[in-house]
């Protein structure tokens, strides 16, 4: 099984940038501890909600044939704490997508306040490590991680 | 527009600054990429990406950093050294570099030691004042 980070894409121009967003809930068990009576989302998980969204856009741009990999964080600079009862707007640009990788410019807004700025670095992994060899089965882009594409609707409607 | 050595060299030197999270200082003409700086195969992706857009230059990876090919193929390599044909096609493939210590002792392992910052530099300034 695959772990799914974020809710639904709201935006998405092929190739070029995406928008997806996440809820953060009081029901996520890990916000207990993270603090105990001071619940915050971590900004690992920030991170992670990041490189779904963009993930799937470097994906999408080549029809999901790559295994997409995420290998550098860049830049990850957190202005602002998300809470339960936030929604998080997850807006990841392409700057290149090209043969063996593509570099993503990302930032999380809620409501008016920005809360992280993250740039990641995707690998095409059969396209690098020098000849190593993978599975075949595209083990990145899933029936469960797809879903999430599918269910997004062109037209701006919700999707049911 | 031309550009001069020293202007390439300061923005090469924030370039890597910015992708390894090296201080100024270590970027110096001589330090090579992997055993002074600390890179690792990916971050020679992220070096390029962002040489081509402080640059404004196209940089198709293997240009820059064409070894990765030519250690995969038997002709080029024999017994963990590169052959004189894999010397000759990397020298031909690199010409902004310098080969005069790495063809004492061909070395696979010391390949990485031929990436310095200023092969960069001059690879740059080739491509910018083309």
């Amino acid at each position: 099984m695959r772990w799914i980070w974020i809710d639904k894409f709201v935006e998405f121009e092929s190739g070029k940038r995406a928008v997806a967003i996440k809820n953060v809930s009081l029901a996520e068990e890990h916000l207990h501890d993270h603090f105990p009576g001071y619940p915050i989302m971590p900004a690992s998980l920030m991170i992670e909600a990041m490189a779904q969204t963009s993930g799937i856009l470097v994906g999408e741009a080549r029809g999901f044939r790559e295994k997409v990999i995420l290998a550098k964080v860049t830049k990850a600079v957190f202005h602002d704490l998300a809470r339960p009862g936030d929604q998080l707007r997850l807006e990841a640009v392409a700057d290149s997508v090209v043969e063996e990788a593509a570099t993503i410019t990302g930032t999380i807004t809620c409501q008016n306040r920005t809360i992280a700025e993250i740039s990641l670095i995707f690998s095409h992994i059969d396209k690098n490590m020098a000849g190593l060899e993978f599975p075949e089965e595209n083990f990145v882009f899933n029936d469960q991680f797809m879903n999430l594409l599918q269910f997004y609707k062109p037209t701006g409607a919700t999707g049911s | 527009m031309t550009m001069s050595h020293e202007e390439i060299y300061a923005k090469v030197q924030e370039t890597l600054v910015d992708a390894l999270g090296v201080d100024e200082e270590e970027v110096t003409e001589d330090a090579t990429l992997m055993g002074d700086l600390g890179a690792e195969s990916i971050d020679f992706l992220d070096i390029v990406f962002r040489l081509e857009k402080s640059f404004g230059i196209k940089i198709p990876r293997e240009e820059l950093f064409p070894a990765e090919n030519l250690i995969n193929n038997a002709e080029y390599v024999n017994n963990g050294k590169l052959t004189a044909a894999g010397l000759a096609k990397l020298k031909t493939q690199m010409p902004h570099v310098d080969f005069a210590e790495f063809e004492k002792d061909p070395d696979l392992n010391k390949i990485s030691d031929l990436f310095c910052v200023s092969s960069i530099v001059k690879f740059v300034e080739s491509k910018v004042n083309s």
